[in-house]
């Protein structure tokens, strides 16, 4: 045994024993003086505070772990919206980074540096106090296509009233399935035959036809409800019906994705260039059409450097949307960590369960992220 | 004579095709200058629609009139291969270019022609534009957040002595050079904790703060210099022994009490704030998450399992969450860690939450640096005899950091970016500063100017701070 390397790891284990050990002994010191016990038990009680804005049915009646819900569905619904709009505007950004055109490209290359270097809270802090608070009134606003009304509470839509939604689900589902097998077919066939299929066309019509079929033979059936502006008192105006977004949403989701699509438009822009300039030669010689070359040959390459990286964005938006926070979007750590904290006082629990939900989320896309990049690694010989 | 055939302008008839559409796009261009300077609209006698889009048409047909090869005017060339190589390219161009002459008006008069800078009080902004004597009468406060205010001239003076400090390395000599890695990494930290410590703050305001961890200091400092065959023997015992030696044996209460200066007034952190607080958050953070994040990272590619698992787990584990738990851990959870008696600064809280949290990101980014250097490298110093630490330091190390500085400039940059959220704790930096000064009741409605104002500070210091790293990465960039 060599003591020179089990000293230094030995050294480590004691510091880090001696470490947790002070802070265990330590919390358990001032729980006993504070009176409390730890345990999760609470997340069954009844929590007694109201959500603003909830997508399940949520009052002060339900539980604490249904307040937990409350704010992990919230936050996932402010990141999908801002990885969707995200990931248009870095595409979109980025490609017009690669444009020979001096405007596009300057335009677009002020847009990056503008975006990225400013704090994120403060973008969030100048949609929300700033720019959104300029909006009309309720009964001042001019309707956008004559349903949507975008005014200072916020942002009302139209909302689609179903009947028998599911069916229309399973139609969907039907139709990503069968898209599936339709790709495998066609991989089959060409691998066999050399025969191309038109694959996305079958797909579109696919996923148009099933969702079809299902309103006419399903009993499916859809209708909307259009916003009405109503007076609540002499001043007070508010629209019902229909869907509203809060601003709070609004301003979260539109500083995370204007934010994090200048990453991603340099993520885009670094792939695209990445691709060596003989590849696309090579593709043109052996007789490939330009749509074949940037379908064939270009993207599958520039994917496999832009994913891995855009994954890390999409992620860091989801950890960034706990900024929500600063502007009162009931999201997981306002709800959870906020308000649900104060009332209970459970630190330790409440912190660690929040903590605890943000790992597991960012661990699993890693591992996820791993496999992929070792799939589609290059199989150096 | 040709035929003028205006859907293929070619060389043949080149004056007619250009002198054309020179003409239409001025036309179009004129247009819209006079509608959006002037407010005129002089086609206003065509329909709504027509004459909303007509600009838009004369330039684009003006432009496709220009589109001609090779013309051999050497303007025309680089117009038609820069802004104006097909169609859509052109329509684009020319959908910017209005865009910007559109926007132009509104802007100018926003910022400069209908704003107000003069008088002290809310009265004075009466016009359309922005109120900057809002960020005239609190930009004190933006600055130095509640420090009181004659006692500013000490974070001016502490700002500027180092500010001049840290540019001692441009004016070295040759013989000194060598030494600017132990001045920066070691020397410099230190005499800017004592400016802050002493000066700013006037008191032993961070926590109990003896002469013991100074001598402990000092002793690993010396450590460095102890021949290689004791060095691991003298960094386990003699700087814990020195500290506790002095701390409980030698002196005790008095040497606290010396830490004060007498003649300054204490000012407690709590009332720091403003851009100086961003300054001091991100300095120390930056100071603190290098040497953390780089041993962080040699320990992940160590052999010894246990400190290979507690480097892995400690990356995977703040590279995980979002910065905002942490501080609310540093502020909530973290006090019920430690024994009553005990307490920490909140600033020194979120500096150590900002600096652990970056570290794991330094230490991802400096591993692939460490990743991308060859295995000849390591092998030819271990057959030169050096040890892990000698190899690293001379050998590795030099060669990893060259490699990595931009993803450490982009992480630092993030950590600046990242220092307004310590509103979280009740600490006001800039941002903080302006939400408090938007809710007073003398000076509401003015958060816009607020927000423009931090945008542009922060975007000067970011943006000179990416270039400073390009420059860098330029300077060290050898040839492999």
């Amino acid at each position: 045994m060599n003591i020179k390397k089990i000293l230094p790891q030995l050294l480590t284990l004691l510091v880090v024993i001696l470490i947790f050990g002070f802070f265990s002994y330590n919390a358990q010191v001032n729980m006993e003086n504070r009176g409390i016990t730890f345990g999760y038990g609470f997340l069954s009680q009844e929590s007694s505070f109201d959500v603003q804005f909830s997508l399940i049915e949520y009052d002060g009646s339900h539980s604490y772990f249904r307040a937990y819900l409350v704010g992990l569905l919230n936050t996932i619904l402010v990141s999908v919206i801002g990885i969707i709009f995200a990931t248009i505007i870095g595409v979109v950004v980025g490609i017009a980074r690669l444009s020979n055109n001096y405007l596009i490209n300057k335009t677009a290359a002020v847009y990056v540096e503008f975006f990225r270097n400013i704090p994120l809270l403060l973008q969030i802090f100048f949609w929300y106090f700033a720019a959104l608070r300029a909006l009309p009134l309720p009964q001042d606003t001019e309707p956008m296509f004559g349903v949507f009304f975008l005014t200072i509470k916020g942002f009302f839509v139209p909302a689609f009233v179903w009947n028998n939604l599911d069916v229309f689900i399973y139609s969907l589902i039907a139709a990503l399935i069968s898209i599936i097998f339709v790709r495998i077919y066609a991989r089959k066939k060409q691998e066999n035959e050399g025969i191309q299929t038109p694959v996305l066309s079958i797909s579109i019509g696919i996923l148009i036809i099933l969702p079809i079929l299902s309103f006419l033979f399903g009993g499916v059936d859809a209708s909307v409800e259009v916003p009405v502006i109503k007076q609540l008192s002499q001043t007070g105006f508010t629209y019902e019906g229909g869907i509203k977004l809060p601003p709070e949403l609004i301003s979260l989701a539109l500083a995370l994705s204007l934010y994090t699509a200048t990453f991603i438009a340099e993520c885009v822009r670094a792939g695209v260039q990445g691709v060596s300039k003989g590849q696309k030669e090579a593709a043109a010689s052996i007789g490939l059409t330009p749509n074949q070359v940037l379908k064939l040959v270009v993207m599958p390459q520039a994917l496999r450097i832009i994913i891995p990286p855009t994954t890390n964005q999409y992620l860091n938006l989801t950890k960034n949307s706990s900024l929500a926070a600063a502007i009162a979007y009931p999201d997981l750590v306002l709800v959870f960590a906020g308000t649900a904290l104060m009332q209970t006082g459970r630190a330790i629990e409440i912190v660690s369960i929040t903590m605890l939900t943000y790992l597991s989320l960012s661990i699993s896309i890693s591992i996820l992220m791993n496999w992929y990049n070792k799939k589609i690694a290059i199989k150096e010989k | 004579m040709n035929k003028l055939n205006f859907l293929q302008p070619d060389k043949n008839n080149f004056n007619t095709y250009l002198y054309t559409g020179v003409i239409l796009i001025s036309l179009s261009i004129f247009i819209v200058f006079l509608n959006s300077f002037f407010n005129r609209d002089i086609v206003s006698f065509l329909p709504g629609t027509i004459s909303f889009f007509l600009p838009l048409f004369l330039g684009f047909i003006g432009l496709h009139l220009i589109r001609i090869d090779y013309s051999g005017l050497k303007f025309l060339d680089s117009i038609n291969k820069n802004i104006n190589t097909n169609n859509f390219n052109a329509f684009l161009s020319l959908i910017i270019v209005f865009v910007v002459i559109k926007s132009l008006p509104p802007l100018l008069s926003w910022f400069i022609l209908d704003a107000n800078i003069a008088g002290d009080s809310k009265d004075v902004c009466t016009g359309s534009g922005a109120c900057w004597t809002y960020i005239k009468i609190w930009f004190n406060r933006f600055m130095y957040g509640m420090y009181p205010n004659p006692e500013q001239w000490r974070i001016n003076l502490s700002f500027v002595a180092l500010a001049f400090l840290g540019t001692i390395g441009f004016f070295a000599t040759e013989k000194f050079k060598k030494y600017l890695t132990l001045y920066y990494v070691v020397v410099y930290p230190i005499i800017a904790f004592f400016f802050i410590f002493f000066f700013i703050s006037g008191g032993p305001v961070f926590f109990d703060f003896s002469y013991g961890i100074i001598a402990a200091v000092i002793s690993v400092i010396i450590g460095f210099f102890v021949p290689s065959k004791f060095k691991m023997y003298y960094f386990i015992i003699v700087p814990i022994t020195v500290y506790i030696l002095l701390k409980y044996v030698f002196f005790y209460e008095e040497l606290i009490e010396l830490g004060k200066l007498e003649t300054l007034e204490w000012v407690e952190t709590g009332a720091w704030g403003g851009l100086s607080l961003t300054f001091i958050v991100s300095f120390f953070c930056l100071i603190f998450c290098f040497p953390i994040g780089l041993f962080l990272s040699l320990g992940r590619r160590s052999d010894f399992p246990i400190i290979k698992y507690f480097s892995i787990g400690m990356i995977e584990f703040w590279r995980g969450v979002p910065l905002i738990t942490v501080l609310f851990m540093s502020s909530v959870m973290f006090p019920m860690f430690l024994p009553e008696d005990m307490f920490i600064d909140k600033l020194v809280r979120v500096i150590i939450a900002i600096s652990l949290f970056e570290a794991a990101y330094v230490a991802e980014v400096i591993r692939g640096g460490l990743q991308a250097l060859p295995r000849g490298q390591y092998d030819a110093a271990k057959s030169l005899g050096m040890g892990y630490w000698k190899m690293h330091i001379l050998v590795i190390l030099p060669q990893a950091l060259k490699l990595v500085i931009p993803g450490i400039a982009n992480t630092f940059l993030a950590l600046v970016k990242d220092t307004p959220l310590i509103f979280v704790v009740g600490l006001l930096e800039i941002v903080g500063m302006l939400n408090l000064a938007k809710t007073n009741p003398d000076w509401l409605g003015f958060a816009m100017e607020g927000y423009v104002f931090a945008s542009v500070l922060f975007f000067i210091i970011c943006y000179a701070m990416s270039k400073y790293s390009y420059n860098l990465e330029q300077k060290y960039k050898t040839e492999r």
